[in-house]
């Protein structure tokens, strides 16, 4: 821990001072043009002060995003709208729900693939092909379609994200579940146990190590599937929401909060994943 | 390590075996019998004969090693006897019945050539996975498993996981697992085919000790003529190319009780003599 500390802060020192470096250069004409036309000084130090200072810049400096996000996280209460939390909640709501869907329909389709060559064959093709189509053409189309039929709120976002996850889920579970040693099938065998019996002693267990490093990768693109599950819904609450009004009204600086929120939610969700893998496989897996 | 006392556990088998299902010493001599048995693998090129004419009889109570070089149909044949594969011709019984119903049955206990334990339970609830499969109640499962532990002497290792045992440690958890059916009869598939001769030689004694004190008919798949003496009451001699029977030694001038001193007598040499050339006769080095 103490080895890895050094070169980490190295280099995130190296990329704030880069993002510094952008941010001027991005946001140099800008704030030259609002100097001059108000007649102040246009000498190197005031440009550069407007050029971290402006309302809407094209690239907000990190001092900036954090004072957005500490203003909106401590600035009113947690279930209020104008506070990102609620936000960050709504998205992880809609995320775990599809996450959840997700690993149901990807371990039935993954046992079904295993347990029937006919399914293999059929379904296989279909299961691949779902993940061809772009996610932002589909989304609003299952908004629209769920919207039709009655449903709105979360479920259609979750729906979003299911769709997104199973993938994963069922290319892993596949592997998983035919993970099994050939001896440890045999010895099912000459316990006369039967299908049901040998799926949930042995390759259902044996699965689990592909599973969690399947859920690693859902999990984060489950969080991608609600923000774009959002945008289309016109943006009442959710990170993506708080995006699309963001570009509405050009506050860059509230996009990069939400942005940073959104990656922040991804990593503290994996590694909830991760705790979960030790807890459950730690001392069985430690080879 | 300790080894319980032969005439506690036998008192403590017979015990059992009056309340269990096992079948009770007064029933046919014979355990599994073998009549022109024959099996022939299909492969792209040319038929392999697995198996060519194969007669055996092994009576109750009786250790009988099956050895000989790789494909000589050793591993093949205890396969067959478990119902781990199906003979192409030929009859074979097992208690008088076909090898299917002695596996439903669940009439013996098989140890794998490697320990096959399952990686995420610990090694008591490794013992414990047959029984569960029979539908045990807990509190006997555990009994059991604790008691088959002893056995081997790993008592105090309940609940470690293989990955923290050694090779024969984890070796001897199979051979628990196996005994914790409480099976008439053992059958054995180079157990100790992966371990160093000093290990080798400790479980030899151990497994010879074992074997008088449950009285169980065994099984044991070799290829060391040392082990094959040392172990059994009948050696099969088999010879590759067809997979067949060449001779079948019977080892009375040895006593029943077995220390590894009796490995220097001149009885030990004149069996393990007979054994060499059986497999001499049996090798050919045109192929």
């Amino acid at each position: 821990m103490t080895k890895s500390a050094l070169p980490v802060t190295v280099m995130t020192l190296l990329l704030l001072a880069a993002w510094y470096v952008g941010a001027a250069w991005l946001n140099w004409p800008q704030a030259a043009e609002t100097l001059a036309r108000a007649g102040k000084p246009t000498a190197f130090a005031d440009v550069l002060a407007q050029a971290y200072a402006m309302k809407r810049p094209i690239l907000p400096t990190p001092g900036q995003v954090v004072v957005e996000l500490w203003n909106s996280l401590t600035g009113y209460a947690p279930t209020s709208p104008r506070n990102l939390l609620f936000h960050t909640w709504v998205t992880t709501e809609a995320a775990l729900t599809g996450l959840a869907m997700g690993l149901v329909l990807g371990i039935l389709l993954a046992a079904g693939i295993v347990y029937t060559r006919t399914l293999e064959a059929s379904l296989l093709p279909w299961v691949i092909a779902s993940q061809t189509i772009p996610i932002l053409a589909i989304a609003p189309m299952i908004v629209v379609i769920l919207g039709n039929i009655g449903l709105t709120g979360l479920l259609p976002k979750a729906v979003i994200c299911m769709y997104l996850c199973f993938f994963p889920i069922t290319v892993g579970m596949v592997k998983g579940l035919r993970s099994a040693d050939p001896l440890w099938l045999d010895l099912m065998r000459t316990y006369s146990a039967g299908g049901m019996r040998a799926f949930w002693s042995l390759r259902l267990p044996a699965s689990m190590p592909f599973l969690f490093a399947s859920l690693k990768v859902s999990v984060a693109i489950s969080v991608v599937g609600a923000i774009v599950g959002e945008l289309p819904t016109g943006g009442q609450a959710g990170l993506g929401a708080r995006l699309l009004s963001g570009s509405y009204y050009g506050q860059t600086v509230q996009i990069w909060a939400a942005l940073i929120m959104a990656s922040l939610l991804s990593v503290a969700l994996i590694a909830v994943v991760r705790g979960l893998e030790l807890v459950l496989l730690g001392r069985a897996g430690a080879r | 390590m300790t080894f319980p006392n032969p005439q506690d556990v036998r008192e403590a088998t017979a015990a059992r075996q009056g309340s269990g299902p096992a079948i009770s010493p007064a029933a046919s001599p014979v355990v599994v019998e073998a009549r022109k048995l024959s099996l022939v693998y299909p492969t792209a090129d040319k038929p392999v004969t697995a198996l060519s004419e194969v007669d055996l009889t092994i009576a109750r109570g009786d250790f009988v090693s099956l050895i000989g070089p790789s494909g000589c149909g050793k591993t093949t044949l205890l396969r067959v006897i478990a119902d781990l594969e199906r003979p192409t011709s030929g009859h074979i019984a097992i208690e008088g019945m076909t090898p299917e119903q002695a596996r439903l049955k669940r009439l013996y206990g098989y140890v794998f050539q490697a320990p096959a334990l399952y990686p995420w339970r610990t090694v008591e609830r490794n013992v414990m996975l047959p029984l569960e499969i029979m539908g045990l109640p807990k509190a006997e499962r555990r009994q059991r498993a604790r008691e088959q532990l002893e056995r081997v002497g790993l008592s105090g290792f309940e609940r470690k996981f293989p990955w923290q045992l050694s090779g024969g440690m984890q070796q001897r958890v199979s051979i628990a697992r196996a005994l914790a059916l409480q099976p008439d009869l053992l059958l054995m598939d180079e157990p100790f085919g992966a371990l160093d001769e000093i290990t080798r030689d400790h479980l030899n004694l151990h497994l010879t000790q074992l074997w008088r004190a449950t009285g169980k008919t065994c099984v044991f798949v070799t290829h060391s003529i040392a082990e094959a003496v040392f172990l059994s009451t009948r050696i099969v001699v088999m010879s590759p190319r067809p997979g067949r029977i060449l001779d079948v030694i019977d080892c009375d001038s040895l006593p029943r009780e077995r220390t590894l001193d009796i490995r220097e007598s001149p009885e030990f040499a004149a069996i393990a003599h007979r054994v060499r050339e059986g497999l001499k006769e049996g090798h050919s080095y045109d192929d």
